[in-house]
C-alpha cells in the first residue's frame, strides 16, 4: 500500500526500555526476596528479628508493594514504552518526560521502601503509602500519561491498535483509583486519616484494591499481550473480533467486582450480590482474552517447543486462565464461606503474579533484551531451566497453600458431637506449618530462576552493543482523512484516543456510581447503634499503633455470621460499629485469630505478656514479639490534631474536645498501668502512662465491646 | 464533614444509577452489532499490526 504522504525518518528510543528493564529486573529480586522472607517469618518467627523495621506486619506491606508496584509497575512501562513507539510509529513524545518518569517512578518505590518498614502507613492493603507519597504518584502517572497521549497523538498510525486501549484504559482507571481511594485528611506529615470510614471505606478499599488487580495487574499486561504474543509467534492475533469485545467487556464488569472481597461482612446484602453476579459474568471476557492469546499461537505449536519466550507467555497465559477462572469460583458466597481468609487466597492471587506477571514479564525480557542489544541470548539452556525452576516454583508454592487453606477453613468449621469447636485457633496453624514450609521452597525456587535470569541478561547484555536509538522510517499522516463510505461509529473511535479516554472513564465510572451511591446515601445501609461512641484519646493511639504495626495484615476484624464464628469469635460483626473507623481494619487473611470481640475477653495483664511474648500465653504461637512497644512513648502532643481530624471527618466528639484529649489519654492510661499493677505484672521497663503498650491495650480491651452494653443474640 | 454531604448536594443524584444502566445496554448491543458486521479484511489487517509493522495502515483500507 502506498500513501502519497512524504516518509520520514525516526527513532525508536530504547534507551528509556532498557532502563525500565533493568528497574523491573532489580525491584523484581528485591520484592521477590522480601516475599520469601516473609514466608519463612510464619515458620521460623524468630525470622521477624525483634526489630519493629523487620517485623512481620511492615515486612509484608512492603513485600506486596515491592512486587506490585515497582517490579510489575517497570514491567508495565517496559512493555508500554517498547510497544507504543512501534504501534504508533513514532518517538516517545519527550525523552524529557520519560526520564522524569523512570526517576520519579524509582524515587516513589524508593520512599516506600523507606517509610513502610518505618511503620508510616494508612492502613489500607495495597494503598499503605502516605499522602505525600500518594501525591507524587498521581503527579508522575499524570507524566506518564502525558508522555503517552502526546506520543498517540503525534502518531503516523491512523488506528490505534488494541493494546493502546487497554494501556489508555489502565492510565484513567488507575489514576481515578487512586485519587478516589487516597482521599485521607493530613494529621503530620505522616500520618492522615482515611476520609471514609467503617463500611463505606471497605467498600471504597476493595474497589480500589479489587481494580488494582485489574488495571494494574491485568489490563496493561493484557495490552503487553496483545502486542508481544503476535510479534514473538510472527502470527497476527487470532481474533481482533474479540479483542475488540474482550477490551469492553472486561473493564466494564471489571470495576463491578470489588465487593466480592467482602462476602458474609457488614456490606449491604445487596452490594455484595452485584459484586457475586458481576464476578461471574467478569469469566466471559477473561477467558476471551486467554483463548485469543493462546490460539494466536494457533500453527505455531512447534515453535512453543523451541522458543523459550513462548514457553513463558504460554504457561502466563494459562496462568491468566486458571486465575480468572478460580476467581469467579471464589466469588460465589458458598465458596467464598471456606476460602475467604484463608491460604487459598494467597494461592490465588500467587498464581496470577508469579505465573501471569512474573512470566510474561520475563518472556518479554528475554526476548526484548537481546534485540535491543543486537545479540543472541547467552545462553538458552539456562532460560530454559530457569523456565522449569519458575514452573516448580509455583506449583510448590500453589499447591501447599491451597491444601493449607483448605485444611484450616475446615478445621475453623468442625464442631465436636457435644456442639463445641473441634479445634483451637492455634491447632489450625500448627497444623499448616509443613505447608508453610513448602510454600517457601516454592518461593525459593522461583527466586533461583529469577536469579539465573538476571545472570543470562547481564552475559548478553555484555556479548551485545546496544542500539539506543532504533532508525526506522514511515509516511506522515495525512492530515484530512477520507472515509471511504459510511463508517460505523467504533470504527471512529478507534482512531481517537481522547474520545476512547473518555468512554473508558466512562464505563468504569458506571459501576462505581451504582455500587457508591446507595451505599454512601441510603441510611438504612448502615444502620446506626446508639451503643457505638467514638474512641478516647488514648484509645485512638493504640488505634494507630495497630495500624502502625500492620495488625491488620494477619488479623481480621470481622466475624462473620456463622456458627462456627460466632461460637469462636462471639455475635457477629453490625455494619453500624464501624462507622468511627477511619481507615476501617476489617482485614483480608487471619493468620491469628479474629480480633473484632477481642475487648473484654482477657485482663490486662495478659495482653502485656502477649505483647512481650507471644508464646507465654499461646505456646506454640507464630506472632512476633513487640518488645519496643514498652519502651517507647505514644506523642500525646499530636493527640489534639488527631481529634480535631476526625472531628473534622465527623466524628462526634465535643466542640473543643481537642485540647482535653491529651490529658483525658493520660487519665485512662494511668488507670490501665494501676490496673496492670495490680495483677502484679513483671515490669519490664518502668510502666508509664503514655507507654505504646499502655494505649494498645486500651485499644485491644475497647474492639467490638460496644454493642456488649446491650446484651444481643445471633438469634432472631 | 461525613462524605455523605457532598453526595447529598448533586441535585437528581437518584437518577445516575438508572441512566448508567442504560449506557451500558445500549454501548454493549450497539458493540456487538458492530463486531458481527464488521469488515473482515479490515480486522484481519489490524490483527496483523504488531506483525507488519512497516506496513503503512495510514490509508483506510478499502475492501478489495
Amino acid at each position: 500500500m502506498t500513501n502519497n504522504q512524504p516518509i520520514e525518518k525516526f527513532s525508536y528510543d530504547n534507551n528509556i526500555v532498557k532502563w525500565f528493564a533493568y528497574a523491573t529486573i532489580l525491584w523484581g529480586i528485591v520484592g521477590m526476596t522480601v516475599g520469601l522472607w516473609v514466608a519463612l517469618d510464619l515458620v521460623w518467627p524468630q525470622l521477624n528479628l525483634g526489630l519493629d523495621f523487620t517485623t512481620f506486619g511492615r515486612t509484608r506491606p512492603l513485600h506486596t508493594n515491592a512486587v506490585i508496584f515497582a517490579f510489575v509497575g517497570n514491567g508495565i512501562f517496559m512493555g508500554v514504552y517498547y510497544s507504543l513507539q512501534r504501534l504508533c510509529k513514532t518517538r516517545m513524545f519527550s525523552d524529557k518526560l520519560s526520564w522524569i518518569h523512570f526517576w520519579g517512578w524509582q524515587l516513589i518505590i524508593v520512599a516506600a521502601a523507606l517509610t513502610i518498614p518505618l511503620g508510616f502507613t494508612t492502613g489500607k492493603e495495597y494503598a499503605e503509602l502516605e499522602w505525600p507519597i500518594d501525591i507524587a504518584i498521581a503527579g508522575i502517572w499524570v507524566v506518564f500519561g502525558w508522555n503517552m497521549f502526546g506520543t498517540i497523538l503525534k502518531r503516523r498510525e491512523r488506528h490505534l491498535y488494541v493494546a493502546i486501549w487497554f494501556y489508555i484504559a489502565t492510565f484513567v482507571t488507575v489514576a481515578m483509583l487512586h485519587i478516589v481511594n487516597s482521599f485521607e485528611i493530613p494529621v503530620t506529615l505522616f500520618k492522615s486519616y482515611s476520609w471514609y470510614a467503617g463500611v463505606q471505606d471497605a467498600l471504597v478499599q476493595w474497589w480500589y484494591g479489587h481494580n488494582a488487580v485489574a488495571f494494574f495487574l491485568t489490563t496493561p499486561y493484557l495490552g503487553i499481550m496483545y502486542y508481544f504474543v503476535p510479534k514473538v509467534a510472527n502470527r497476527p492475533v487470532y481474533s481482533y473480533r474479540l479483542s475488540i469485545i474482550h477490551f469492553w467487556a472486561l473493564i466494564f464488569l471489571y470495576i463491578w467486582a470489588g465487593p466480592h472481597h467482602l462476602l458474609y461482612t457488614s456490606l449491604p446484602d445487596w452490594a455484595q450480590s452485584l459484586g457475586v453476579v458481576f464476578s461471574v459474568m467478569l469469566i466471559a471476557p477473561s477467558w476471551g482474552g486467554m483463548i485469543n492469546g493462546l490460539l494466536t499461537l494457533r500453527g505455531v505449536w512447534d515453535k512453543v517447543r523451541e522458543d523459550v519466550v513462548l514457553k513463558f507467555m504460554v504457561v502466563a497465559i494459562t496462568a491468566y486462565g486458571m486465575a480468572t477462572f478460580e476467581g469467579p469460583l471464589l466469588s460465589l458466597k458458598s465458596v467464598n464461606a471456606i476460602a475467604h481468609f484463608t491460604d487459598w487466597i494467597v494461592a490465588h492471587v500467587h498464581v496470577g503474579a508469579l505465573g501471569w506477571n512474573g512470566f510474561l514479564t520475563f518472556g518479554i525480557l528475554y526476548w526484548i533484551i537481546p534485540k535491543m542489544f543486537r545479540t543472541e541470548l547467552y545462553s538458552k539452556r539456562l532460560a530454559n531451566m530457569h523456565f522449569w525452576l519458575g514452573t516448580l516454583g509455583i506449583l510448590f508454592y500453589a499447591i501447599p497453600m491451597y491444601w493449607a487453606g483448605f485444611a484450616q477453613s475446615l478445621m475453623w468449621k468442625d464442631f465436636n458431637d457435644d456442639g463445641t469447636l473441634a479445634n483451637k485457633f492455634l491447632e489450625t496453624v500448627t497444623e499448616i506449618m509443613p505447608m508453610y514450609a513448602l510454600r517457601g521452597l516454592g518461593g525459593l525456587l522461583y527466586l533461583v530462576g529469577v536469579i539465573m535470569m538476571t545472570y543470562n541478561i547481564i552475559k548478553t547484555v555484555k556479548m551485545g552493543s546496544f542500539l539506543a536509538n532504533e532508525e526506522a522510517e514511515a509516511p506522515a499522516l495525512a492530515k484530512t482523512y477520507a472515509i471511504h463510505g459510511k463508517e460505523h461509529w467504533h470504527r471512529w473511535i478507534e482512531r481517537r484516543p481522547v474520545q476512547m479516554l473518555v468512554l473508558s472513564l466512562v464505563m468504569v465510572l458506571i459501576g462505581g456510581i451504582i455500587e457508591f451511591v446507595p451505599t454512601f446515601l441510603i441510611q438504612s445501609n448502615v444502620p446506626t447503634i446508639a451503643s457505638v461512641k467514638p474512641y478516647t484519646p488514648l484509645e485512638l493511639e493504640g488505634r494507630d499503633i495497630y495500624i502502625k504495626e500492620g495488625c491488620y495484615t494477619c488479623h481480621s476484624q470481622m466475624v462473620r455470621p456463622f456458627r462456627s464464628e460466632t461460637a469462636r469469635y462471639g455475635e457477629y460483626s453490625k455494619a453500624g460499629e464501624f462507622v468511627y473507623d477511619h481507615p476501617f481494619q476489617w482485614g483480608s487473611k487471619r493468620t491469628g485469630p479474629d480480633l473484632h470481640r477481642l475487648g473484654g475477653k482477657y485482663n490486662h495483664s495478659w495482653h502485656y505478656n502477649h505483647m512481650l511474648d507471644p508464646t507465654s500465653m499461646s505456646p506454640g504461637s507464630i506472632m512476633p514479639e513487640y518488645p519496643w512497644l514498652f519502651e517507647r512513648k505514644v506523642d500525646l502532643d499530636i493527640t489534639g490534631k488527631k481529634i480535631k481530624a476526625m472531628i473534622t471527618l465527623g466524628v462526634p466528639y465535643p466542640a473543643g474536645y481537642e485540647n482535653q484529649a491529651a490529658a483525658d489519654a493520660m487519665k485512662q492510661g494511668q488507670e490501665i498501668v494501676d490496673q496492670l499493677r495490680k495483677e502484679k505484672v513483671q515490669e519490664v521497663y518502668p510502666l508509664a502512662a503514655d507507654d505504646e503498650i499502655v494505649a494498645l491495650i486500651a485499644y485491644l480491651q475497647r474492639i467490638g465491646t460496644d454493642i456488649k452494653a446491650k446484651p444481643q443474640t445471633a438469634q432472631k | 464533614m461525613k462524605f455523605i454531604n457532598y453526595l447529598t448536594s448533586i441535585s437528581g443524584i437518584g437518577i445516575f444509577p438508572l441512566i448508567s444502566l442504560l449506557i451500558f445496554f445500549i454501548f454493549f448491543v450497539v458493540l456487538f452489532w458492530y463486531v458481527m458486521r464488521a469488515d473482515k479484511i479490515h480486522m484481519n489487517n489490524l490483527a496483523a499490526m504488531p506483525v507488519n509493522e512497516n506496513q503503512d495502515n495510514s490509508k483506510p483500507i478499502s475492501k478489495q
